[in-house]
């Protein structure tokens, strides 16, 4: 019994450990698909935030710079981003596609000289007598920064767009931005801050592959996470607490396919891990049944350019 | 500040400057990015945009290279005229390939080179079912077809590759992913020139590509069909009081390039590979998009964006060999040159003024 | 007369110097240009880097006498073929192709220049100018199990493989069988990522062992990220292509080496003396040369982190593999179902074990696919 509590634990922190950079990068993309953008650059910006946070650290030594420094590369990608989707009106999905290759080849050439370097990892917080509670104390009360962070986010822009005026005034924006303007919102920079937000946390969430998961640089390690991230909010209806259940679901399927391997199952790996791909259409598939009854959640100017006649 | 006003009309002058003008800006940024890491500007632009030009084997590689990018890029055209977002090309290239390999895999003793139109056949087939699961989920369901249609790509791909792996393996391959090879009937051959042989990679496949262009041409500028989809694009509004059915254009394109895709598949892999492996595309499925829209989704855009595209690949691996740069710069100059096309395409509709704050 | 002389000399002196031109320039002046192509970046501390690193041997030992070019992340197909032509067309003499996966493009491009001297690497297939080479990985698979089976305090040994070919089924019955000699109650688990170089997921793979139990972990792919974890874990591992003691100080027990370096010396002499050829090595499929601790193809790094007495004993079981006195596919060998795959006093041959595609005693499950 204590064995298995022991190894459930242990399962149970690789799990979250997976599920981090998930989370992060599809809260920042909800913010963005709230305000009416859609940026497929997730993937991109991820990547930017891993190289840019590796870089750092392997430079100054303290890991915790590496979670700046990831802010900022994604937050500057985001930038290049809004710039041309917002000032230039051009297409959001093509825009954002360039992103991610752009930055895979400007990652890939920039991180050239950095492989086969290793970094110290972001050390895990241990909350005062908390942590010592048995099983849940691990889990709950012994991560590290980005992992407490990334949990104060979601709390805050759950906070943030119920409650807050400027969280509303966002929803409005990317509900119909038409009238959002001729009521007098700045539509524009609005739009430039929640995708810039979107970017800050896709770097961050990129960036703790390096810092946490697996302390080196490769190009494109990121593997497709960031384009998980983006179904995850679909997958999550634009409400941010559910993000947590989707992104400990995905992570939960990756882990559980290795466990199945590790203990014999016979099934083929390959169908294993299609598992989490065919588990995000299915889920899809039900909330989009589910949506097109109650439109509301779905931003209704996603997608669409914002042109304001100055 | 810079403000923009709409044009009253697309600007034809602009039509022909924005391209050029992007290609430049893009060079020079190229330049910059290049004096900042430390390689000689100069001569890395000169492997990457001028090298694949200088021998004519080189400049058939090019056309070899391009051939799956115009294809898919051809069909994803379709599709992004009529806002559809297909991202899953891919995947599709993946599905057609492995359906008409698994297809020519049944008849080992083949000779008749009629069998490959057979597989072209079966290859549009199969990258059309792959298509028509998120064609099905966003008509019935509107479920969202970027997202079904990304997550169906690493579903192709895991599927190929346990394909290859068990039910499709060469028992004589001593455990390695690969299938037997394809029958003489099942391949494309290279194109013989008399008195110089083959230049490079030079396949009958091309031929494809010269029917496909202008059969696409007609399709979408002097075709109802045609119309129609631009129309469900440019003002879906518009095309709902018209009465066109909108799923049943949705479905169409989605099938035409889900096929398209697959037809890529089966010629470049009878043309270059000869056999089925776990990796079939190498990323033509996602390059097609930026070539569908650096072309303008136009078919006479689109073969120059796929030339353009395969020039800065080929030339890529020039750079490498000669120069050791990463050939990651590719993506570097596709992303460039993708933004400053696109805000080209915003030129085109809109004056843009600098006015002082 | 004397104008004759003087006509004579000058043309003697000239012709000899034209003469001593051409020859420099044949001999020394004219360095013999040696291709690579590598699937991944030379960097990447693993499979591309141990290449790199017998290029690098090449370098070295030839000097000015060789011009090497090596292209980086060459995806195995189309694009291959067309990397492998242009090299030839550039004129190099012998191109050393460093994938499974090069095969068919080899070939393809081998009969286009029949003069160019190809080396395919752990390929099975041969003509007149193509030659493959490969290395018995496997032997030091051996002795990492023998140091598992003595360090393991759980039993439990944890294996990440990357696809199911037999070169990897191979590895993990040798490293079975190391592992049995000296410790009956250990077994591995194995974990296939179906990948050679994600390092995330190896190290999600690297977890799910260690959680599940086990405390001694190996891996048969390309990054670093397993040993790393094991590292933060406080688990011990085997390195693997590369020596990768620098990402795990306290965990790497030893690493696996390839070591191309003097093959490719002795292939570009036997070119430059105008000797290469493919070998008259036997017809199945382990190539012309397949070389393990013997040649020195395969070296294993300092051993570290165990006690005296498991070095000792290791150290034992590396030289007898080395000096070829113990066989490691010897009889009687029992898959993990309980055949016999054969009995006492007989061993695999070369090409049995191409045709490995079942576990032997001590691993769980079932070989995928």
């Amino acid at each position: 019994m204590g064995w298995g509590l022991i190894v459930m634990e242990a399962l149970i922190l690789t799990i979250i450990a997976t599920s981090i950079p998930l989370l992060l990068a599809a809260t920042g993309e909800l913010i963005t698909e709230k305000s009416g953008v859609l940026n497929l650059g997730v993937e991109g910006m991820m990547l930017s935030g891993a190289v840019g946070a590796f870089a750092a650290v392997l430079w100054l030594g303290n890991p915790y710079y590496g979670i700046i420094a990831g802010a900022f590369c994604g937050a500057l990608m985001a930038s290049i981003f809004s710039i041309f989707i917002i000032n230039f009106m051009t297409n959001q999905v093509a825009t954002g596609l360039g992103l991610t290759i752009f930055a895979t080849g400007l990652t890939g050439l920039a991180g050239a000289p950095l492989i086969g370097k290793t970094i110290p990892s972001l050390p895990k917080i241990e909350i005062f007598l908390l942590s010592d509670i048995p099983y849940i104390g691990e889990i709950l009360f012994k991560q590290d920064f980005i992992a407490y962070l990334s949990i104060a986010i979601i709390i805050f822009i759950t906070y943030f767009l119920k409650y807050s005026k400027p969280g509303i005034v966002l929803r409005a924006v990317g509900d119909n931005h038409q009238s959002a303007h001729s009521v007098g919102y700045p539509v524009k920079k609005i739009r430039w801050y929640a995708t810039c937000f979107g970017g800050l946390c896709a770097g961050v969430g990129g960036a703790y592959i390096p810092l946490a998961l697996t302390p080196h640089w490769a190009e494109e390690m990121t593997g497709g996470r960031g384009w998980i991230a983006l179904a995850l909010v679909v997958f999550a209806s634009w409400i941010p607490w559910r993000i947590i259940i989707g992104a400990l679901i995905f992570g939960g399927i990756t882990i559980a396919q290795l466990v199945g391997q590790s203990r014999g199952w016979p099934i083929p790996s390959q169908l294993l891990s299609m598992m989490p791909y065919l588990a995000t259409i299915f889920a899809l598939t039900i909330i989009s049944g589910r949506l097109s009854k109650n439109n509301s959640v779905v931003p209704s100017s996603l997608g669409k350019p914002f042109f304001d006649n100055q | 500040m810079i403000t923009f006003t709409p044009r009253d009309k697309v600007s034809k002058n602009w039509t022909i400057i924005a391209p050029i003008l992007s290609i430049f800006l893009t060079i020079f940024f190229g330049l910059l990015i290049f004096t900042f890491l430390g390689y000689n500007p100069l001569e890395t632009l000169y492997q990457i945009f001028l090298s694949p030009f200088s021998r004519i084997d080189r400049i058939s590689d090019i056309f070899v290279k391009a051939c799956p990018l115009i294809i898919v890029g051809i069909g994803l055209m379709l599709c992004f005229r009529a806002n559809v977002w297909n991202i899953g090309a891919e995947g599709q290239f993946i599905m057609g390939t492995l359906l008409a390999g698994s297809f020519a895999l049944l008849f080992p003793n083949v000779e008749t080179k009629f069998f490959i139109f057979i597989m072209i056949i079966i290859g549009f087939i199969g990258g059309a079912l792959w298509a028509f699961i998120p064609a099905i989920l966003k008509t019935k369901l509107n479920v969202n077809e970027i997202l079904v249609s990304l997550m169906l790509v690493y579903v192709a791909m895991l599927f190929i590759d346990f394909m290859v792996r068990g039910p499709l393996r060469d028992p004589m391959s001593f455990g390695f992913p690969l299938s037997k090879p394809y029958s003489q009937g099942a391949l494309i051959n290279k194109i013989p020139f008399p008195g110089i042989g083959y230049l490079g990679q030079l396949h009958y496949g091309i031929l494809f590509i010269i029917l496909l262009i202008p059969i696409s041409w007609l399709f979408v500028n002097k075709t109802l069909s045609g119309f129609k989809i631009n129309v469900l694009g440019a003002a879906p509004k518009a095309a709902q009081f018209a009465g066109f059915k909108q799923n049943t254009i949705t479905i169409t394109v989605l099938l035409i390039s889900g096929g398209l895709a697959g037809v890529a598949g089966v010629i470049e892999v009878s043309a270059n590979i000869g056999q089925l492996q776990p990796e079939v595309s190498f990323g033509y499925g996602f390059t097609a998009i930026i070539v569908a829209f650096l072309g303008r989704l136009s078919p006479i855009g689109i073969l120059f964006a796929g030339i353009m595209i395969a020039t800065v690949k080929l030339g890529a691996d020039n750079a490498q060999i000669s120069m050791g740069i990463p050939k990651v710069v590719t993506g570097l100059f596709e992303g460039i040159l993708l933004f400053f096309l696109l805000t080209g395409e915003t030129i085109q509709k809109y004056k843009i003024k600098w006015v002082g704050v | 007369m004397i104008k004759f002389c003087m006509r004579f000399f000058s043309l003697m002196a000239l012709s000899s110097s034209v003469l001593f031109f051409l020859i420099t320039n044949t001999f020394a002046g004219n360095p013999t240009k040696v291709g690579f192509v590598y699937l991944h970046t030379k960097e990447d501390f693993g499979w591309t880097m141990a290449h790199e690193m017998g290029r690098q041997m090449v370098e070295k030992h030839f000097g000015k006498d060789v011009k090497v070019t090596e292209v980086n992340n060459v995806p195995e197909g189309p694009d291959s073929t067309r990397v492998i032509r242009e090299l030839a067309k550039q004129g190099n003499e012998i191109i050393f192709t460093t994938s499974f996966g090069y095969m068919e493009p080899t070939h393809k491009v081998a009969k286009e220049f029949p003069n160019v001297k190809f080396e395919h690497i752990t390929g099975y297939k041969r003509s007149k100018n193509v030659a493959t080479g490969n290395i018995r990985f496997y032997e030091g698979r051996y002795i990492q199990g023998v140091v598992a089976g003595l360090m393991t305090k759980t039993n439990k040994i944890g294996y990440i493989a990357s696809f199911p070919i037999s070169e990897v089924v191979m590895g993990i019955n040798a490293f079975a069988l190391g592992l049995r000699s000296v410790n009956k109650d250990a077994s591995i688990s194995v974990i296939w990522v179906n990948t050679w170089k994600d390092s995330v997921k190896e190290a999600d793979a690297a977890k799910v062992h260690i959680a599940e139990g086990s405390d001694v972990l190996t891996q048969h792919t390309d990054t670093p990220a397993m040993l790393q974890i094991a590292e933060k874990s406080g688990v011990l591992g085997f390195g693997q292509a590369t020596d990768m003691v620098a990402f795990a100080p306290n965990a790497q027990l030893f690493s696996s080496i390839n070591n191309w370096g003097p093959y490719y010396i002795k292939k570009i002499e036997q070119l430059r003396s105008g000797k290469w050829n493919t070998g008259d090595g036997p017809k199945h499929w382990a190539g012309n040369e397949w070389g393990g601790l013997k040649s020195g193809m395969l070296t294993i790094s300092k051993f570290q982190n165990m006690p005296n007495d498991v070095a000792q004993k290791a150290q034992k079981v590396h030289d007898e593999i080395k000096s070829g006195k113990f066989k490691i596919f010897a009889g009687p060998l029992i898959d993990n179902k309980g055949k016999e795959i054969i009995p006492a006093g007989k061993s695999l041959d070369d090409g049995a074990l191409w045709g490995m595609n079942y576990y032997l005693m001590g691993v769980n499950g079932n070989v995928p696919g």
